[in-house]
C-alpha cells in the first residue's frame, strides 16, 4: 500500500510568545489523509483549525513530530522544494478569497502556472480550462471586482486546480458566502472530488458545512477527535 | 518565474498604483534631470571657451608681464609699443606680431547706448586672432600712426546702437570722444579673453587707445610664429627680446594656445564635475525615497506575498519581483528625467545666453545610475519581501 498522501505524526505546534506562557495550538495529533478523500476538519474558533490548515499546505513546520506529504517529510525541504511542494501537489482556497486585485480572472488563475514556469500559451489554455470546470468559461476577462463572491470563490477553486494538484485545501471557502452559495460551493467541491479524484479537506466552523462530507474530523483546544462529535 | 513574467508583474503593479508610483520616481526623475541638464550646461560652457580659444590661431603665443603662476594678477600693464617695434625687428621672418590695449567703456550713437569692450589693438591683430569683418575693413597702419578715431563694432554693439540702420560712416561717441565706424564684425566673434566678451567687443586703433585710457602702456603682446614648428622657438626668441636690453628689469610671462586649452578645459572639466556631483546627490535622495516607499509597497502587500508562497513562488521568486518592480521604476523615472533634462538643456539654450551640449555618455550614466539607484534602494525591500513567512503573511488582513 502506497504512503498516505498526508500523514501527521505526534505533531505538536507550539507558539512562543517571549515572556508569556507559550501557546499550544496542537498538541500530539496524529491523522492521514489519502488520496481521493473528502474530509471536513470542523472545531470553533481558537481550536487550532488554521494551524492546521498551516501545516497540512506545508506552509509552517511543526514544533514536534513530523508531517510527511506525499511522503516526504516537509520538516527536511527547503525553500524551494516547499514552494514546488504547495505549487505541484497542494491547492489552496481561502475564505477572503485571496484574488489579486485589478486582475482578470484568468490570469488570477495562471499565476500558479507562471510559478511553476508553464508557456504563456499552455498557460492560458489551462486557465481556461479550469475555469470552464467551475462554470465561469465566460467570465474570463472580468476583474475581481466585476464578479460576485460565489464566482469570486469559483475563480479561487479554479487557481487551485489549475496545477492539477493532488490535495485541494479549502479554509472556511463559503465563510465569506450568504449559505445558498455557500452551498453551490460545497457543492462544487464534492463534484470536483468525485470525477476528479482529488482529494479535498475543508477547514470550518461550521456544522452544517462539515456534515456535506463523507469524513469528519473534529478539533478543539488542540486536539482531534474522530469522528467528530457534532453538536 | 522567468525574468519578463517579473517585468510584466511590475508593471502590473506600478499601474496599479500610479499616483504612488509617480511620487516613488520623482526623485529619480528630478536627479536625473539635473545630471543631464548641469552636464549639458557644463560641456556647453567648456565647448564654447575651447571654440574660442582655438579661433585666435593655433600658433599663437600671448605674453604677459609678470611670473607665470597663480597669485598673479594679470594685466599689471608694462609693455609699450617700443617693444612691439622691437619684436617686430628682431624676431624671424614670417612671425606676426600685434598688441592689445582692453578697458571697458559706455558706447552711445545718436541717443542709443550700449556697454562695449574696447580693445586697441594694430591692424595685425585681425590676421593674428581671425577677426572676420562683414561689411566695410579693419583699420589700417595709417590709422594708427594718426591714432585716428575709428572702430570696428561687434555685430552686437551696432545693432544695440543702429538697429536696422547702416551703421557704416556713423559716429559712436566713447567718453566724449567721436569715433568713425568703418567696419563690423561678424556674429559669431571670438575673443581674445573669454566668450563673454564677444559679442561685445570694438576694436579702435591701440595709439588711440592709449589716449582714450590714458596711458603709454599695453595689456598682451600677441605673436604667431609661421608654423607650429617654430612656436617654441619663437616664444623662447620672445622672452629674450623682452626681458633683455639696456634698463629692462622685468618677468614676462609666454603661454602658448595650447596651454589656456588645458588650464581651461581642466577648470571646466573639473566645473562639469563638480555640477555632476551636486546633481548626484540628489539622485541619491531619490534613491532613498524609492528604498522608502518599497518598504511600504512590501508591508502593504504582505498578504499577497503569502498567497504567491502558498501557490508556489519561492523566496528568490518574491525578492526577484520586489527587485524588478525597483528598477523598473527607477529605469521609468530616469527616462523621463533624461527627457526633461534635454528638453530643459534646449530651453536653456534658446532662453539664455548659457550654451547648453547634451553628451551621451551623460544620458547613458544618468540612465545607468538610475537603474543602479533601483538596483542599491530596491534590494534590501525585495529581501524582506522574500523572507516574508507565508503563514504570517497570510494572516495579515
Amino acid at each position: 500500500m502506497s504512503a498516505p498522501l498526508i500523514e501527521l505524526a505526534g505533531v505538536s505546534r507550539r507558539y512562543d510568545l517571549g515572556d508569556a506562557e507559550p501557546v499550544i495550538a496542537l498538541r500530539d495529533v496524529d491523522l492521514a489523509i489519502d488520496d481521493g478523500e473528502f474530509v471536513s476538519i470542523v472545531g470553533p474558533s481558537g481550536s487550532g483549525k488554521s494551524t492546521m490548515l498551516h501545516l497540512l499546505g506545508a506552509l509552517d513546520k511543526p514544533s514536534q513530530g513530523t508531517v510527511s506529504v506525499a511522503g516526504r517529510d516537509v520538516s527536511q525541504m527547503g525553500d524551494a522544494e516547499l514552494a514546488e511542494l504547495r505549487n505541484a501537489t497542494i491547492g489552496f482556497v481561502f475564505q477572503q478569497f485571496h484574488l489579486l486585485a485589478r486582475t482578470p480572472a484568468i490570469a488570477n488563475v495562471e499565476l500558479p502556472l507562471v510559478y511553476a514556469g508553464v508557456g504563456r500559451a499552455e498557460r492560458r489554455r489551462r486557465a481556461g480550462e479550469a475555469l470552464s470546470q467551475v462554470g465561469l468559461g465566460h467570465r474570463l476577462e472580468h476583474k475581481p471586482n466585476q464578479l460576485s463572491g460565489g464566482e469570486q470563490q469559483r475563480v479561487a477553486i479554479a487557481r487551485a486546480l489549475v496545477t492539477s494538484p493532488r490535495l485541494l485545501l479549502a479554509d472556511e471557502p463559503t465563510g465569506n458566502l450568504d449559505s445558498h452559495r455557500g452551498e453551490e460551493v460545497m457543492a462544487l467541491l464534492a463534484d470536483l472530488n468525485a470525477k476528479q479524484g482529488v482529494a479535498v479537506v475543508v477547514i470550518t466552523h461550521d456544522l452544517e458545512v462539515a456534515a456535506l462530507a463523507p469524513r469528519q474530523i473534529g478539533i478543539r483546544d488542540g486536539v482531534v477527535s474522530e469522528p467528530a462529535v457534532l453538536r | 518565474m522567468r525574468f519578463l513574467e517579473a517585468v510584466k508583474v511590475a508593471l502590473t503593479a506600478i499601474a496599479a498604483n500610479r499616483l504612488r508610483s509617480a511620487l516613488t520616481i520623482l526623485g529619480v526623475v528630478i536627479g536625473v534631470m539635473s545630471v543631464v541638464l548641469l552636464v549639458a550646461v557644463g560641456t556647453g560652457a567648456r565647448d564654447e571657451v575651447t571654440e574660442g580659444i582655438e579661433s585666435l590661431g593655433s600658433n599663437l603665443l600671448i605674453a604677459v608681464p609678470g611670473e607665470p603662476g597663480p597669485g598673479q594678477p594679470p594685466g599689471r600693464r608694462s609693455f609699450t609699443v617700443e617693444d612691439v617695434e622691437s619684436l617686430r625687428r628682431d624676431l624671424p621672418p614670417g612671425a606676426e606680431v600685434t598688441t592689445n590695449l582692453t578697458g571697458g567703456e559706455r558706447l552711445r550713437a545718436e541717443g542709443e547706448e550700449t556697454g562695449g569692450t574696447v580693445v586697441g589693438v594694430t591692424p595685425e591683430y585681425q590676421a593674428v586672432t581671425n577677426v572676420e569683418v562683414v561689411r566695410g575693413d579693419f583699420f589700417g597702419e595709417s590709422d594708427l600712426t594718426a591714432s585716428r578715431r575709428v572702430i570696428v563694432l561687434s555685430a552686437g554693439a551696432a545693432e544695440n546702437l543702429f538697429g536696422e540702420r547702416d551703421p557704416l560712416a556713423q559716429q559712436v561717441t566713447i567718453a566724449g570722444l567721436q569715433f568713425r565706424v568703418v567696419g563690423i564684425t561678424g556674429e559669431a566673434q571670438a575673443a581674445a579673453f573669454g566668450p563673454q566678451a564677444a559679442g561685445s567687443q570694438v576694436y579702435i586703433p591701440v595709439t588711440t587707445a592709449q589716449r582714450l585710457f590714458n596711458t603709454q602702456q599695453l595689456d598682451t603682446l600677441l605673436v604667431t610664429a609661421p608654423d607650429r614648428d617654430r612656436l617654441d622657438a619663437v616664444a623662447s626668441e620672445t622672452e629674450r627680446i623682452l626681458t633683455t636690453g639696456p634698463g629692462v628689469d622685468r618677468e614676462v610671462s609666454i603661454v602658448t594656445q595650447d596651454e589656456i586649452l588645458g588650464v581651461a578645459g581642466d577648470i571646466l572639466d573639473t566645473l562639469t564635475l563638480v555640477l555632476a556631483a551636486i546633481a548626484g546627490i540628489s539622485l541619491l535622495v531619490g534613491g532613498i525615497g524609492v528604498s522608502n516607499i518599497m518598504l511600504v509597497s512590501v508591508t502593504e502587500r504582505t498578504s499577497e506575498v503569502g498567497l504567491r508562497k502558498a501557490l508556489g513562488a519561492r523566496t528568490r521568486d518574491i525578492t526577484r519581483q520586489f527587485l524588478v518592480e525597483a528598477v523598473v521604476l527607477c529605469g521609468f523615472g530616469g527616462v523621463v528625467g533624461i527627457g526633461l533634462g534635454v528638453g530643459l538643456a534646449a530651453l536653456a539654450e534658446a532662453v539664455t545666453p548659457l550654451p547648453a551640449v547634451v553628451t551621451t555618455w551623460s544620458v547613458a550614466t544618468a540612465f545607468g545610475v538610475s537603474v543602479a539607484v533601483g538596483v542599491i534602494f530596491g534590494v534590501y525591500p525585495a529581501r524582506r519581501a522574500g523572507r516574508l513567512e507565508p503563514v504570517v503573511a497570510l494572516r495579515s488582513e
